[in-house]
Order: structure tokens, then C-alpha cells, then sequence
């Protein structure tokens, strides 16, 4: 578990692949707007004023750095590792996904596209999306699976209230992966004026290297806030993952140093043995859907299988292709935590910090509770704090039935 | 490797262009879904398909998540798999209808998914023996051709590419590279059975195909009439129709209804591309 990746792979390669992982399995009429895509953001990343320009909204309009937070009293809880929250829910809209969504849509404004679709879950990178477009005046439209939108009644009306159309989809089983399609045929069927921006490390090249690039602002200021506060590497990194993209900004700029541990924690539902869970890597196969090839729940006949979680957003059944990558390189180590155990690690971390953290943050959370007791004094654990609870309160309430009265 | 049900020589496909051009008519190509609305009716449909007046079949392996289908599609896709179709299913039913018909062309359509899962070369050789003779798997673009087109050929089964209207000078070498059977434009950006193409554009784009290859070219997307059929048929070498013929399906109230509708339909669009030609060429003299 655990090797250094060697940074000088420079991964992914031109055809998109990370290994196996990754690439671009779309249709043909998506081809050259992918392949344009992937110039365009080339030739930004090279621009010094695009550079600028993400740094100034990024500072000045989602509120980074985000602080790097030692949370004292539940490293007193756990009584081992000394954890620090890399505090993520107090961005502009309440977690990370926003710092891809800046960046993509500085993008779109850059390629003159007037009309802005996403794909949604938790209605988080939703929101996100709606937030950006209105900032910049662009039309939105965002899918959004009609489970979804039920179990996450107050994010559809923030999106609403941004003024984007939220349009329910009822194929298949109405939650992500089902918006994802449901996005894609839209993209398909309004190529001229139309930017689809993904909101998580997966979809086709160049999206699981750009989504990671964006949210790598993560990592970088862990990296420097932890030698301000520390004067050293942190020892061990956890993230929940869905697709993997807050995991995957935290953990991108530390993949070459051998010291630092990383844990992805997958969504275990019922359990994985249960069948009923959001794990990939744990309890999928390598497969291609939406764009890429990566780890995903299907059966023997290769036919997707329904993700269950409590968390809308990590409801997915699949994982960004890097991940699947690292996970076969054995750099990051992926764990599952239960519905249940994340509804207790949620609780204590409200009663002990103060913070209500999203379900899907909680998940990262329930692996801090099994690892960080086991732990010495001195070692620095960071977990990213990805999102904040508000939007989750009907569904714990919900779980917690009686306990809540 | 396998020659089994393949005349040696040309390919079922090519053998059936070089028919219908003697003929001076284009290809009537229909799409069913295989499975749907269960296995047995699903056979029979395809069975009956030759005799309606279908020249080449394409057989939709059902996918889950078929992100380039509309609503038609989707739907008939999700009725296949609730009544237990698979891969395995959808390959013995080929087999089947090879044991009454040597001629008619089969090209099985769908997502790279359910086969990598089957294993490539598994799926390959089991495809070439039930009597397969083309794929059209949307989500494999030609960089990635090592994945399944290059295996394809080295079974004699035809890779199918799509062009669309958004594949431009650029990219059309790409495209045809590694092209093999036909070349099956699709009329308009978006996904099946939905919107209907501009005739006038649609045989600009033909055109402008045809200048670059010579396979036949054949023309699909939001053709649902015979009326539409004929007008297409006109300039390109085939006209696929899908959506139109699974809504009968799905609007059937029994399986003999079912059959019927799929059987009546293809007839009457086979009667419409048998005269598309005359039609033209009386209104020419």
C-alpha cells in the first residue's frame, strides 16, 4: 500500500489515459468538441491572464485559502492523531465543488459558449454551476436525477433562485449516473452553444485532468499551511469519494511524497457485502460508462448496477479513472465507511466541533473515528471537509427518526 | 479465428451493396432491439424481417445506461433487460436466424460496455460464429481502435463508424481510417429518434462523404416515414430506421400485435425504397 508515484508519468497521456484508466469512450459527434475542449484548456492553463484571472475569483469571489483547521477538541475525542480540518464548506456555496466550477466556466466564457449544462447529485456542484452562471450570465440548465431532487428539496430551490432550470430525470433510476446520461444528451443534441461542465475527476479527457487540476488548489494550500503551522508534511490525508474530486485535490499535489499516507473512503451503504453501497474500487469491476474507463458496479452481464447511498452525492456507480489508477498502483489506500457509521462520525463531529458537516463529508469522518485513535500524538492527520450539512438536515432528521424528537 | 456461416470470398455486407446497386435501389436497414419486448417475440421480429423487405439488420445489444439513444430506445432497452436479456441471449439469437437465413447482413449496435465485460475476444469469436457480420459500438471512437475495431477485422467482422454533422475536414480522415462495411451518417446531432433531418443539408453531407470514400453510405437518425425513406434513399445507399419501428413495440397492447406492427411497418418501408429511384428518374424524363 502506499508506493510514491512518480511525478515525471505526468499522467494522464495524450490519449487520455491513466494506465488502463480514463480515455475518451464517447460517441463521434462529441469527438470534436472534446478534442477542441482539450486544446482550449491547454492553451489556458499556458495563459498567464486566464491564470490571473482564476486566482482573482477564486480569492475574491469563493473566499480561498480555505483555513486549515485544528480541530482540538476531536482530536481530544479520538485521543490519538492530531487532526486538522482543511475547512472546504466555507467556500461560496458550501463546499469544494465551486473551485471547478469557476474554473471551467472562466473556460466557457473563453470558448464564447453561451449556454451552461451539469449534472447533479447532492444538487451541490449544482448549485455551484447555477452560482457561476449567474455570475457570468449564462443560460443554465441543470439535470438532476427526480430521487435526487426529493431527497435534496432545499439545494433544487437555491438552484432555482439562481435562476437556473432544474429539469427532473426520471430515466432509469432518477439519481446521478442517470442525470450524467440525461447531460449528455443534451451536450449531444446542442453542441454549437452549449458547455457541459462535469463536476467531479471522471467523464471523458480532458475532464477527470482538469477537474483535478481545478480542485488541486486544495492540496497546494494544505501543503503550505501545514509547513506554516507545522513546519512539516502532513502524515496522512483522508477524503470521501463519489467520483473522487475533493479527494483528488487534496491528494494530487503529495502523490510523490513516499511520507504521506492517503485514504479514499467510498461510500459503503448497507455494507458492501450487502451489495447496497457506492464502493467501486471494493466492490466493482473495471468497465467504461460516461466517457471513461474505470472501476464500476455492474453485473456479469456488464450492465450498470444501481449505487445506493445516504449521500446523494456520492450515489454513483463509478470512480474517476485516476483513482482506479492509483488504486491499482497501490499509492492511495480505499476504504469504505457505512450509512450508519457516517451518521455517527456526522453527530460527533456537530456536538464536538461545532461543525455540521455534509453526509458525504461524514463518510471521511467515520475513517478518521476507526484510524485516528490508533494513532500517536504526533501524527498529522488532514481531512478535507468537503461540504457543509444544511442541505442534509430532512435526511438525518429522517434516519435519526425517534433519536431527533 | 472463425469462417463459420462466412462465404469465403466477400462479405455479407459487401455482397448486399453490390446487390442492391445492380438493382439501383439503396439499402432499407432496420434497428430492433434485441430481447425486447421478451426473447421469444424478439425472434420472431427478427425472423420475419427479411420477408418484410429488410436488407440489413441491425440487432441493438440493450445497455442500461444508453446515453446516444432517445426515449424510444432507452425505453426498449430497460423492457429487454427486465425480461432477462444478455449478451449470450442476444448471440444465440443470431445463431437462430442463421439457421434459415445465409444471406441477410446482421450488424449487432450498442455500448463498448456488456462486451468488454463478455472479454473481447470471447465476444469476437462467439460473434463471428453465430453469424455476425458488422458492430456499430457508439462510444469507441477511432482513437480508440485497439480496443475492439482492429480485433473486429481480424474475425472478418465490419467495424461501422458514424459521421455526424459535426465531423468536419479535419476529422473525417480519422473517421474513415479504419472504416469497414459501411459508413452510417447520423442526420442530426443529438441522440436517436429525435428531431428530423433538412433533406437538402443532409445531401449536401452525402455528397461531400461520398468524395472521400468508397463504402456506401448510409444515412440514420429521425427517419420514421416511408415518405422520409424514399427521400433519402434517394441519395444514399441505405436508410436506417429504428426509433419508428420500436415504438411499435411499445405500443402494442400483445405480441402478435407487436409483430404485425414492426412487420407492417418495414413493408411498407421496403415498398417506398424499392421506388424511390423510379420515382426520380420518371420525374427526370
Amino acid at each position: 500500500m502506499n508506493q510514491p508515484v512518480n511525478p515525471a508519468l505526468a499522467l494522464p497521456d495524450a490519449n487520455g489515459l491513466f494506465g488502463q484508466f480514463g480515455g475518451r469512450f464517447v460517441a463521434e459527434t462529441l469527438m470534436p468538441l472534446i478534442l477542441s475542449l482539450q486544446e482550449e484548456y491547454e492553451s489556458a492553463k499556458q495563459d498567464a491572464d486566464f491564470q490571473r484571472e482564476l486566482a482573482y475569483f477564486q480569492s475574491d469571489y469563493v473566499g480561498r485559502p480555505s483555513p486549515l483547521y485544528f480541530a482540538e477538541r476531536l482530536t481530544e475525542h479520538f485521543g490519538g492523531a492530531k487532526i486538522y480540518l482543511k475547512r472546504e464548506e466555507l467556500n461560496h456555496t458550501g463546499a469544494h465543488k465551486i473551485n471547478n466550477c469557476i474554473g471551467q466556466v472562466l473556460l466557457a466564457k473563453r470558448m464564447g459558449k453561451k449556454r451552461i449544462i451539469a449534472e447533479t447529485g447532492a444538487g451541490m456542484h449544482g448549485v455551484a454551476t447555477a452560482t457561476v452562471a449567474a455570475r457570468f450570465g449564462l443560460e443554465c440548465v441543470i439535470y438532476m436525477g427526480s430521487t435526487d431532487i426529493e431527497r435534496q428539496q432545499p439545494n433544487v430551490f437555491r438552484m432555482k433562485l439562481l435562476g437556473a432550470e432544474v429539469i427532473p430525470v426520471t430515466s432509469g433510476t432518477g439519481t446521478l449516473k442517470d442525470a450524467m446520461n440525461e447531460a449528455l444528451r443534451d451536450w449531444v443534441t446542442n453542441i454549437d452553444d452549449t458547455f457541459y461542465i462535469i463536476g467531479t475527476v471522471a467523464g471523458p479527457h480532458p475532464y477527470p485532468a482538469m477537474v483535478r487540476d481545478f480542485q488541486a488548489v486544495i492540496g497546494h494550500e494544505t501543503r503550505r499551511q501545514m509547513e506554516e503551522k507545522e513546519g512539516r508534511l502532513p502524515d496522512s490525508l483522508i477524503a470521501c469519494i463519489g467520483g473522487g474530486s475533493n479527494a483528488m485535490g487534496l491528494f494530487h499535489p503529495f502523490l510523490s511524497d513516499e511520507s504521506v499516507h492517503m485514504v479514499g473512503v467510498e461510500a459503503g451503504g448497507k455494507g458492501v457485502a450487502t451489495g447496497q453501497h457506492a464502493a467501486s474500487l471494493n466492490g466493482g469491476a473495471p468497465g467504461v460508462l460516461h466517457g471513461n474507463r474505470t472501476f464500476l458496479l455492474q453485473d456479469e452481464d456488464g450492465q450498470i448496477i444501481d449505487a445506493h447511498s445516504i449521500s446523494a452525492g456520492l450515489d454513483y456507480p463509478g470512480i474517476g479513472p485516476e483513482h482506479a489508477w492509483l488504486h491499482e498502483q497501490g499509492r492511495v489506500e480505499y476504504v469504505s465507511a457505512t450509512d450508519d457509521e457516517a451518521l455517527e462520525a456526522f453527530q460527533i463531529c456537530c456536538r464536538e466541533e461545532g461543525i455540521i458537516p455534509a453526509l458525504e463529508t461524514a463518510h471521511a469522518l467515520a475513517e478518521v473515528a476507526k484510524r485516528a485513535p490508533t494513532l500517536p500524538k504526533d501524527h498529522l492527520m488532514v481531512v478535507n471537509l468537503s461540504g457543509r450539512g444544511d442541505k442534509d438536515m430532512m435526511s438525518v432528521a429522517h434516519y435519526l427518526g425517534d433519536k431527533f424528537q | 479465428m472463425s469462417q463459420a456461416n462466412s462465404t469465403v470470398g466477400t462479405k455479407r455486407i459487401e455482397r448486399c451493396f453490390a446487390a442492391l446497386k445492380s438493382q439501383n435501389r439503396p439499402a432499407l436497414v432496420s434497428f430492433l432491439t434485441a430481447g425486447d419486448p421478451d426473447p421469444e417475440t424478439s425472434q420472431r421480429l427478427l425472423d420475419g424481417l427479411p420477408e418484410a423487405g429488410v436488407d440489413i439488420i441491425e440487432l441493438g445489444m440493450p445497455f442500461s445506461d444508453p446515453m446516444a439513444d432517445g426515449p424510444a430506445i432507452q425505453k426498449a432497452a430497460l423492457r429487454a433487460l427486465a425480461a432477462g436479456q444478455t449478451q449470450a441471449k442476444t448471440l444465440a439469437m443470431v445463431k437462430r436466424f442463421r439457421e434459415t437465413n445465409r444471406d441477410t447482413p446482421i450488424v449487432l449496435m450498442g455500448y463498448y460496455n456488456p462486451i468488454y465485460r463478455y472479454g473481447v475476444e470471447r465476444f469476437l469469436k462467439d460473434a463471428a460464429d453465430a453469424g455476425v457480420d458488422g458492430l456499430i459500438v457508439v462510444d469507441i471512437p477511432p482513437e480508440h481502435d485497439d480496443e475492439l475495431c482492429t480485433p473486429a477485422a481480424r474475425y472478418g467482422i465490419d467495424f461501422i463508424r458514424l459521421a455526424t454533422p459535426t465531423t468536419d475536414a479535419k476529422r473525417l480522415p480519422r473517421v474513415l481510417e479504419s472504416a469497414s462495411g459501411f459508413i452510417y451518417y447520423v442526420s442530426v446531432a443529438g441522440v436517436t429518434g429525435v428531431g428530423a433531418p433538412t433533406p437538402e443539408k443532409l445531401e449536401r453531407a452525402v455528397a461531400e462523404l461520398k468524395q472521400h470514400t468508397s463504402l456506401p453510405v448510409g444515412v440514420g437518425f429521425g427517419i420514421r416515414t416511408p415518405e422520409q425513406a424514399a427521400t433519402i434513399g434517394c441519395f444514399s445507399d441505405a436508410v436506417v430506421v429504428g426509433s419508428a419501428l420500436v415504438e411499435r413495440i411499445e405500443h402494442a397492447k400483445t405480441p402478435d400485435e407487436a409483430v404485425a406492427g414492426v412487420h407492417g411497418l418495414a413493408k411498407e418501408l421496403a415498398q417506398s425504397v424499392r421506388r424511390c429511384r423510379e420515382a426520380v428518374t420518371v420525374e427526370g424524363e
